[in-house]
């Protein structure tokens, strides 16, 4: 049977972001009801029984985190929600905060039952202004209506939902970061441990969780954590959002179980490959990791089968890359991002991103020798590892993928002096076509 | 000997000192209600929003807004400015009327991004980072904007312009000088289904 979205089923709907429409369509606001008759523990032992896993990126159960803030403590407890979705090729989140904002805002309140919060944070980026006035309107419904504030559905528990919008910066989604960015400072990261579940926000133990995780979990009280892990495979279970971009026919934001293969998601859902050229590569989890080939397309799109194959799934962001696409150039153009967006607090990734970038410059404009080559592996490696955060391992990864699968591109810039690739491959328009 | 004439001085200046600075009174009270947003003695959380009501009343942060936002706050300017110089969402220069953002990122530039730049720049007549003599435009080159499936993606000011298309370039600065922001398509998630 295919499969039946549960997230985004409503998305497409005129005004399913309202209050009305979630109560009416989506059994709005029953699993916080059904939450608040449970334990807290239980509902954090229903989420470790479901096997959700973070959606941000990193894919860490959600129930292990819980569980791990700390517990015997005087000072109040917070969560934050990371909405800070900049990692290039992600744009899921938007679509939820957009489309379905009470099923986040359900989801702050039970997680905050769940860990003992009283308040939760929503931390977007700078750029979605937008996204920030729908969500203050509609957590103001939901506190006229009485599912946020003092003694929700008279069980005495309180709970405080906030927007707190950031100003441009990539590095504020590393969840130390967030946390910064949210006490009013630079938005960089910090040593680990203490982690954020001991010391987070204001000193005090902290779960920083996903948008698309959080609207995970008013589904999990719901519906059971069978129900939920039973939607993909073992310990990759319930629903799934995949962002398709790049160079394909129908980019937009596909739902689906984890079961999906890679070629599903692109040539299914995605209406195959711009042009119906040639698959060159692919980035399956946003600009920080791996590249995929195309034969690796029966690849399922989960988050231990994405691994197996020598990648991560990460924030699921697919960027699809056709035959015209140099990988010098992919190359440059990401370290072009990484070196803008690093926070500068630690040396290997803030002066080496810049270094791979000024290499990287070299050689796509055939200037580049071959010692620049072995520099570059050499910069790439000593970057990786090194850092406080996993930024510095994203930045140097699309130079050692590219230099791992496509070294002869590399090779021949040196050679030839030149890009060998038609020359005007990166001047054609944009592609659009209906997608959500 | 005149002090500073020998010893090391930092060559750096601090940003334009601009008019007096003081929220009006609308802002004062929004500034107000953020502040109780945050546990009482962390004031320092609603910097940011802070800035944004600064710079949405004065268009630039100056080091009068610092100054008045570090006094708000109970924090010091230099922790002000620490902020202000790291977020690039905040400008310390006058910027046009409306701010021109391209995303140059992977899924945009496959998709024309670059041609787009390159348009604007030809039909403004200034390089990314200047802005026009009468004070209408300002171009900047951008990171990821989060909206790779309508690349290329143009930020103007606080709002979203999906698939911008170079050829559509010339028109879409018209437009805006004609109809101002009704020229955007805004977010299509908005647009096409309320």
């Amino acid at each position: 049977m295919a499969y039946q979205p549960v997230l985004t089923s409503h998305v497409a709907e005129p005004n399913s972001f309202t209050l009305d429409f979630y109560l009416k369509n989506q059994r709005g606001y029953e699993g916080l009801r059904k939450a608040l008759t449970q334990k807290p523990n239980d509902i954090i032992e229903q989420v470790k029984a479901s096997g959700l896993r973070g959606r941000g990126g990193a894919g860490f159960p959600t129930g292990m985190k819980w569980q791990f803030v700390l517990k015997d403590t005087p000072k109040p407890k917070y969560i934050c929600c990371n909405a800070d979705e900049s990692e290039p090729g992600t744009f899921k989140d938007h679509v939820l905060m957009e489309r379905n904002p009470h099923l986040l805002i359900e989801g702050c309140a039970i997680a905050c039952y769940a860990i003992g919060a009283k308040v939760a944070y929503i931390y977007i980026r700078g750029e979605f202004y937008h996204v920030q006035e729908i969500l203050e309107a509609e957590l103001e419904k939901a506190y006229k209506a009485g599912y946020l504030g003092q003694n929700i559905f008279g069980s005495g528990f309180d709970c405080d939902v906030f927007v707190h919008r950031g100003a441009g910066a990539y590095e504020a989604g590393e969840e130390t970061a967030l946390i910064e960015s949210l006490e009013g400072k630079r938005a960089q990261p910090r040593l680990k441990p203490p982690f954020p579940a001991v010391e987070g926000l204001y000193q005090s133990p902290t779960a920083v969780n996903n948008v698309e995780t959080l609207c995970n979990v008013p589904l999990i009280v719901l519906n059971g954590a069978e129900w939920f892990a039973q939607l993909g495979p073992e310990k990759n279970g319930g629903p799934k959002l995949y962002c398709v971009s790049g160079h394909v026919k129908k980019p937009g934001v596909y739902e689906a179980s984890m079961n999906t293969t890679l070629r599903e998601l692109i040539y299914d859902h995605a209406g195959g490959i711009r042009g119906d050229r040639q698959l060159k590569a692919i980035i399956p989890g946003g600009s920080s990791v791996p590249l995929l080939l195309p034969d690796q397309l029966d690849t399922p799109a989960s988050f231990d089968a994405v691994q197996k194959a020598g990648s991560l799934l990460g924030s699921a962001g697919l960027i699809v890359l056709d035959d015209t696409v140099c990988m010098v150039w992919l190359a440059m153009n990401l370290l072009h991002f990484y070196r803008h967006e690093s926070c500068g607090k630690c040396t290997p990734c803030r002066e080496g991103g810049d270094w791979l970038y000024k290499l990287l410059q070299r050689v796509e404009r055939g200037e580049g020798q071959d010692k620049d080559l072995d520099l570059l592996f050499g910069v790439a490696n000593n970057i990786i590892g090194k850092t406080l955060c996993a930024f510095g391992d994203a930045a140097a990864t699309p130079v050692l993928t590219t230099m791992k699968l496509f070294r002869h591109e590399y090779e021949a810039h040196v050679r030839e002096g030149r890009c060998t690739l038609p020359a005007d491959w990166r001047r054609q328009g944009p592609v659009l076509a209906g997608a959500h | 000997m005149a002090y500073g004439a020998t010893f090391h001085k930092s060559s750096r200046q601090l940003e334009d000192e601009g008019p007096p600075f003081e929220y009006t009174a609308e802002n004062r009270a929004r500034f107000d209600e953020i502040v109780t947003r945050y546990p009482p003695d962390r004031r320092r959380s609603a910097v940011l929003p802070a800035l944004y009501l600064a710079q949405y009343q004065q268009g630039y942060i100056t080091a009068n807004v610092i100054r008045h936002v570090a006094g708000l706050l109970g924090i010091t300017r230099a922790d002000v400015e620490d902020v202000v110089s790291f977020y690039t969402m905040f400008y310390t220069r006058p910027v046009g009327k409306f701010v021109l953002q391209v995303c140059r990122t992977l899924s945009c530039a496959l998709n024309g991004a670059e041609r787009v730049t390159e348009e604007l720049q030809a039909k403004l007549g200034i390089d990314p980072g200047q802005t026009d003599p009468d004070g209408t435009f300002t171009l900047i080159e951008v990171e990821c904007l989060g909206a790779c499936d309508r690349a290329p993606v143009v930020m103007v000011n606080d709002h979203w312009h999906e698939g911008l298309t170079p050829e559509q370039c010339s028109k879409f600065i018209d437009d805006i000088r004609a109809r101002g922001q009704s020229a955007f398509t805004g977010c299509h998630l908005r647009k096409e289904r309320t």
